[in-house]
């Protein structure tokens, strides 16, 4: 199962039915040489109790909200990609349970240093659907004025930086950051993410043990989707699970049902209250899903079946806190309409709003490459003025 | 026969794999998927995992296999999906690929091959969009090619695997669904010269990659107003065959670089320095370069095309050096 042969993803990366009662501990310092898997929510909807962390109603409301939000707004994002009205997409399909339980877990004054699946974290932190969409668009409402890719949104208000395409270079960044915040003794967490695929970089490995070795308060979450597009998590290592990789770094380390955003609302508080009381870091392994393709660039089916998709859509992130919340009588099917219908149409709003807004001026290429326009930048620019403005094409291949 | 430059590097795989036992592929998705471009597509599953190796997320890692497998004997081709990637493996390519013949008193060497994308032009911003091809040619102990037409595609390879020093293989992004003739029995090419891609009488047109087609269609937008534009394709970076770039110049007597790369510090400022150094009085008009403004490539399309070297651009520069 570990080695390279050419297993199917069957046994660890398979869909575990979540325990009844008692929950497995979700202490870091659990010496289970794999590390369990931390999960609340069964398959009935019941739920393991906690003591320390409260799971009011309200909470598990909101948490519901904003997956059942982003799975639409990131099913609309890839229907406009199709029609050519979008130019790249990357959705977190199925894992959306790790973004809102991150948003939802962290204070304003926190920083989350996100890879390419985490750009909800903003919505849930107070960032507007239209301001996001126009980053989609790379228009002129857009914070990053056309200057990134869709789905490596970044916005300064709700403290998020913006990955870079490279994998993994976020990872010592929020070691960085959460550094700058315990030399500035501030009481401010960052949490860093990095998928399956990035803990094969040489940045995944040396942001560990900088982290901690400086004990810096952070929280370093890996998204375990099972895939590096193609590349199956039992190609990518030989360990038994990713969360005990923390354990090589002295970094207490645990795994949580990926798809139990009150396992992971709990597990991220947990990590979060200890990092701001100056325990230091916390590395946490999700274990999800990738429901939808890689990227809008993507074809799964060519490597995986349909038949292992539809078993963990049994473990959907969604259905789980649904159940749950049916049993509970804190929803029923006319409340999921009346949602579902609600935000749909928030979603049509936004749409409308951002999309018709003007693209940036040609010229506005020139600025910020640096704090000032240097002199061969407004040579550079003055050319391009003199120039037709109709949009320069031709030449080249399809 | 006709065909794609993508099918072109993919038969040029194929025939390496099957030619020589000590060759294999390594890479980022190369195996079941086909490479995320599709040039190793169907190669895992003629061939097999031995020889077309999935590898772990890690560009380092990999490149520095590479060097080790090439060190240990083997003929490796290691696919970094775009050169943007490559700057992740830096260290063992110019610090180490590029250097371990020399320092190590000619002890030692790296015959690898490493293929990589490079170029802009799909919507995918800067971090995607790098044209890195002119920075590795400034480095010595590597030979840096970029094809730019099916039959580089098909034959740089072949010529790549012989040569006992490192290779880096530049193939522009745009250029895999470009389509085109192949002639019957195209094989093995050589990769020490440039080639005149279109012989003319009024201008030079100097250029690579992916910037080869768009200049050939600027030639052919000239050609209708009656001016007679050379087009000279490098193809081969480093070493640059300084000898054809002036001897088009002297043709000529004027001179257009093309180059996707920014232009500050480029490989379109090393070709005009050589006509400067040994062409000057063969020049009746100062040279000009059409390159990428010097920005990150932006992400919205009008943005990206005013951001790169179009035909309109090139048309005029033309314009400029014969008319001032
Ligand atoms: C350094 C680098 N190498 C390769 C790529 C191409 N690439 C983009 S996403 C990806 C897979 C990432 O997998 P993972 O880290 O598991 O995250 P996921 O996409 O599954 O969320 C790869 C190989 C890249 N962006 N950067």
């Amino acid at each position: 199962m570990h080695g390279h042969g050419d297993s199917q993803g069957s046994g660890r990366g398979a869909p575990v039915a979540a325990p009844r009662a008692p929950a497995a501990p979700a202490d870091p310092a659990d010496e289970a040489p794999d590390l369990g898997l931390f999960c609340l929510l069964d398959d009935e909807g019941g739920l393991a109790d906690v003591a320390d962390v409260p799971l009011e109603p309200a909470l598990k409301l909101r948490a519901y909200r904003e997956m059942k939000r982003i799975r639409l707004v990131d099913a609309r994002m890839m229907l406009l990609q199709r029609q050519g009205r979008v130019g790249f997409y990357g959705t977190c399909t199925g894992q959306e349970a790790t973004p809102i339980a991150t948003g939802l877990a962290l204070r304003p004054e926190d920083w989350v240093f996100p890879a390419l699946r985490e750009s909800a974290v903003m919505l849930v932190r107070g960032l507007s659907l239209t301001t996001y969409l126009c980053q989609v668009f790379g228009n002129r409402g857009d914070l990053l004025k056309g200057r990134q890719m869709p789905s490596h949104m970044s916005a300064r208000s709700v403290r998020q930086v913006s990955w870079g395409s490279c994998i993994g270079t976020q990872f010592p960044q929020a070691v960085g950051a959460a550094w700058a915040a315990k030399l500035r003794r501030e009481p401010v967490v960052t949490v860093g993410f990095i998928g399956d695929g990035g803990t094969s970089e040489p940045d995944f490995h040396a942001a560990m043990n900088f982290a901690g070795v400086y004990r810096v308060p952070c929280v370093l979450v890996c998204q375990n989707n099972q895939f590096a597009i193609s590349v199956r998590q039992e190609h990518q290592t030989a360990s038994s699970t990713f969360a005990v990789k923390g354990r090589g770094y002295g970094i207490p380390s645990v795994r949580v049902d990926g798809n139990d955003v009150l396992a992971l609302y709990v597990a991220l508080s947990r990590a979060a209250a200890r990092a701001r009381a100056g325990q230091g870091p916390t590395f946490i392994e999700a274990l999800t899903y990738r429901i939808g393709a890689h990227s809008s660039s993507d074809d799964p089916s060519r490597y995986r079946s349909d038949a292992e998709v539809e078993t963990w859509l049994q473990r959907d992130p969604l259905q789980r806190l649904r159940r749950h919340l049916v049993r509970e009588r804190l929803l029923d099917d006319g409340a999921e309409q009346r949602l579902e219908d609600e935000l749909n149409a928030a979603i049509a709003e936004a749409v409308a709003e951002a999309e018709p807004l003007e693209p940036p001026a040609r010229e506005s290429l020139f600025d910020d490459v640096y704090a000032e326009l240097p002199w061969h930048l407004r040579e550079q620019r003055a050319l391009m003025l003199a120039e037709p403005a109709a949009a320069a094409h031709g030449g080249r291949p399809a | 026969m006709k065909t794609t430059y993508r099918e072109c590097v993919r038969q040029a795989l194929r025939e390496a794999l099957l030619r020589d036992p000590r060759v294999f592929l390594m890479g980022e998705d190369v195996g079941r998927y086909g490479g995320c471009y599709a040039c190793s597509k169907g190669l895992h599953d003629e061939l097999g995992p031995e020889r077309v190796r999935d590898t772990p997320l890690s560009e380092s890692a990999f490149v520095g296999a590479g060097i080790g497998a090439a060190l240990g004997g083997m003929r490796p081709i290691v696919e970094i999906m775009t050169c943007n990637f490559s700057l992740l493996a830096l260290d063992q390519i110019l610090n180490n690929a590029a250097t371990l013949r020399h320092m190590s008193g000619g002890q030692f060497e790296v015959p690898v091959v490493i293929r990589m994308a490079t170029g802009a032009g799909r919507q995918l911003a800067a971090q995607h969009s790098h044209s890195l091809e002119g920075w590795y040619a400034h480095i010595p102990g590597l030979r840096v090619v970029a094809p730019g037409t099916l039959a580089d595609a098909r034959g740089m390879l072949p010529t790549a695997l012989a040569d006992p020093d490192p290779v880096l293989i530049f193939e522009n992004a745009l250029l895999y669904n470009l389509e085109g003739e192949l002639p019957e029995g195209a094989g093995a090419v050589d990769i020490d010269h440039a080639c005149v891609r279109r012989p003319g009488s009024d201008v030079s047109l100097v250029t690579y990659g992916g910037s080869l087609p768009k200049t050939l269609a600027a030639a052919e937008v000239l050609a209708a107003e009656g001016i007679s534009a050379e087009v000279l394709d490098l193809r081969v970076l480093r070493p640059l065959d300084g000898a054809a770039i002036l001897a088009t110049v002297d043709k000529t007597k004027r001179l257009v670089v093309v180059d996707e790369g920014w232009r500050s510090v480029s490989l379109a400022a090393e070709v005009v320095a050589r006509v400067a150094e040994e062409g000057f009085f063969s020049l009746d008009a100062p040279p000009v370069r059409v390159c990428s403004e010097e920005v990150p490539i932006p992400y919205p399309k009008h943005l990206e095309d005013a951001a790169l070297p179009q035909v309109p651009k090139i048309v005029r520069a033309v314009r400029q050096v014969l008319h001032g």
